[in-house]
């Protein structure tokens, strides 16, 4: 029996690490295979990089997450700019986005890489400031994507404007309903960038733009599903004369879409999401959502590891670069330019 | 004589959780009627059918604990455990196109599974139930990523499966007694689970070993097998709460999950049930995490800010562990 047991372990080991060895190969985007590509020499010696993998860039990228879609749309628009550019990256996260420790130590993992340069979506605008402050000391760049940190550390922030973004839905939102009535918003945090800014855009332009639209109830459903889904129901029962509903992550748009199937009341209400992901395309295409903001990770990623390979060439890199949001809509949704950023 | 005196013991706890019972349900009962003086959009059927509706999950995954509770044990892998059945559902209906009845089948295996797993270690293998049922709780979380591919999987090729939680039977056979079907499912676990705990010999023995482990295996009971029987009901109990949740969202979400687990047993606790194992009831259970549903409810319809919401329910559970202790001090 316990010998049975030990060997079972020590098979269990062996399948992990095997998987575990599978994953890095898989991560590593141009693991290998790009080399052996015989057809295509005028592009490579064009770039300048026929040599053996060793002298290729390692860009490590520290996300704030790998789970959610969106952070899985980030990954594959740096996955599509190291192919182009040939470079390895890695790409990783916390399981969830409190777990700012947890970060810090991938980013302190990676740094001791010594990579060309490295990309970070920080959780916490200022716990990473002496990790970073490292990476200046030892000349490696730092391409901030996502969320922004208070330093002057980072070469260049690429990111939402989310503030804009969530403009652009409340307009959209007065338009819907009329210019008049009753709104409610459901976010995903109120502790996040994204969450304060996605809200404070969407109530500013309320407030300065549009006085006849009353904004009843602001609640947090930490992009949970279910619970978003129990919530904006609770808020639907508590203001019966609810006419708009703006969900500010892909979690709370989706509870929000459910509550007013439970609730039978659909075309009662204007529900606006923000992000993609299949149910809300769908409930787009159903009519029952009028429409979403949606962010464009792919481009979030790409343009991460384009100016961290700049910036790792010394090239200058802007300080800033919007990687732009679309508003899509029934209208639209089926348009190369929306197709390109909405993911499944 | 053995049996007499478990049974003995166990009618001095009756009486005693009656008690408990009546103060738990009172406070529900004090809670619905401040609530819906404090708003006239709370007493209302759609509501109280949205209360019942969001306790289901919660509440099924409670009961399940509720097993464990009893042999003073405990679950911490109920939540995430519960998302891996609902992925292994969404794998065996929407990826392999399975009839609905099979996925279902696989969903509440694949909870019984886990819960036989966790009930090995601790009893075969000495584990502590929280560090083992902790190992299962990353192990299912895990798990419920790597399957999936870490993407949702939806069920919209299978409409039927979201008539199990959203759809009424009630309502198709009294118009506009629209009780989703997810409530019924959650009262016909609880009965199942009222007569498994209090009708059957799993639940005697269930209290037998919370009362006193050692003197129930030295009367001859074979407490290891006995334990994993009952960490794999709650296992079963956790599949149920997986469906009912993939149903509700017509789609396996995979990364959700975590913290359901610590609700469910803040619900057991409300109602009654000690940690220290030995007592507890399912009716308890369910007056726990009703009252754990009505508090959020009311809450957000009086928008109380959200930040304050939570502090409450930590109060509550506080207030209502306190009121258990005194009245044992006085019983």
């Amino acid at each position: 029996m316990r010998k049975g047991l030990s060997i079972l372990l020590l098979a269990v080991v062996m399948v992990i690490s095997a998987c575990g060895s599978n994953g890095n190969g898989g991560n590593n985007v141009n693991g290998g295979n790009e080399p052996a590509v015989t057809n295509k020499p005028t592009e490579e010696t064009s770039n300048g990089v026929t040599d053996a993998p060793a002298e290729k860039m390692y860009i490590p990228l520290v996300s704030k997450g790998f789970q959610h879609q969106f952070w899985q749309a980030v990954k594959s628009g740096a996955e599509k700019a190291a192919a182009e550019l040939n470079v390895d990256i890695t790409f990783e996260g916390p399981e969830t986005e409190s777990q700012v420790d947890k970060q810090l130590e991938m980013l302190q993992v990676a740094l001791d890489k010594k990579p060309s340069a490295i990309g970070f979506a920080a959780l916490d605008s200022q716990a990473s400031i002496p990790l970073l402050q490292k990476a200046k000391d030892a000349g490696i760049p730092v391409i901030a994507f996502d969320s922004g940190v208070d330093s002057d550390i980072p070469t260049s922030l690429v990111t939402t404007d989310n503030l804009a973004a969530a403009g652009m839905a409340a307009d959209k939102m007065s338009e819907l309903i009329g210019g008049e009535g009753e709104v409610a918003v459901i976010v995903h945090d109120q502790t996040s960038r994204t969450g304060i800014d996605r809200r404070d855009g969407f109530v500013n332009r309320m407030k300065e733009q549009y006085p006849n639209i009353k904004i009843v109830d602001i609640q947090y459903g930490g992009g949970d599903h279910l619970k978003s889904t129990d919530l904006a129901k609770a808020m639907m029962q508590a203001h019966p004369n609810l006419k708009g509903f703006f969900g500010a992550n892909e979690g709370s748009a989706i509870g929000i879409i459910n509550a007013v199937t439970e609730m039978k009341a659909e075309g009662k209400i204007t529900v606006i999401g923000y992000d993609s992901g299949k149910a809300q395309i769908d409930a787009i295409k159903s009519g029952l959502m009028a429409g979403a903001i949606s962010q464009n990770p792919v481009g979030i990623g790409y343009e991460t590891v384009k100016a961290a390979v700049a910036a790792s060439k010394g090239e200058t890199v802007a300080a800033k670069i919007d990687s732009g949001f679309v508003w899509f809509d029934k209208t639209n949704i089926d348009s190369e330019e929306v197709k390109a950023v909405i993911y499944e | 004589m053995r049996i007499t005196e478990i049974a003995g013991v166990k009618s001095k706890f009756a009486v005693q959780s009656g008690l408990q019972q009546l103060l738990a349900f009172g406070s529900l009962i004090l809670l619905i009627i401040f609530f819906s003086i404090a708003s006239s959009n709370f007493f209302q059927f759609s509501n109280l059918v949205g209360i019942l509706l969001s306790t289901a999950v919660i509440g099924v995954l409670a009961l399940g604990s509720t097993f464990v509770i009893v042999t003073g044990g405990i679950d911490l892998s109920v939540g995430t455990v519960m998302t891996l059945c609902s992925v292994m559902t969404g794998v065996f209906i929407a990826m392999w196109g399975l009839p609905v009845w099979v996925g279902i089948v696989g969903g509440l295996l694949t909870g019984a599974v886990c819960g036989f797993m966790s009930g090995l270690a601790i009893a075969r293998l000495g584990i502590p139930p929280f560090i083992a049922t902790l190992a299962m709780m990353m192990i299912a979380k895990g798990l419920a990523l790597v399957i999936s591919g870490t993407k949702p999987i939806y069920f919209t090729e299978t409409p039927v499966f979201m008539k199990l939680s959203q759809g009424s039977l009630l309502g198709d056979i009294i118009p506009g007694f629209d009780i989703p079907n997810a409530v019924l499912v959650f009262f016909l676990a609880a009965i199942i689970g009222s007569v498994l705990l209090s009708r059957t010999i799993v639940g005697r023995y269930n209290f037998a070993i919370g009362s006193n482990e050692e003197a129930t295996r030295l009367s001859g009971v074979n407490v290891r097998n006995w334990k994993i029987a009952i960490y794999s009901i709650t296992g079963l109990f956790t599949g149920v709460a997986g469906i009912l949740m993939a149903s509700r969202l017509n789609s396996a979400q995979p990364s959700l999950g975590m913290g359901y687990e610590l609700e469910a047993i803040a619900a057991v606790v409300i109602g009654g049930t000690s940690l220290s194992g030995g007592k507890g009831t399912i009716i308890g259970t369910v007056i726990g995490a009703l009252i754990m549903s009505v508090l959020t409810n009311g809450l957000r319809i009086l928008s109380v800010p959200p930040e304050w919401q939570t502090v409450v329910v930590g109060f509550v559970i506080l207030l209502a562990v306190y009121a258990d202790n005194l009245r044992r001090r006085k019983a």
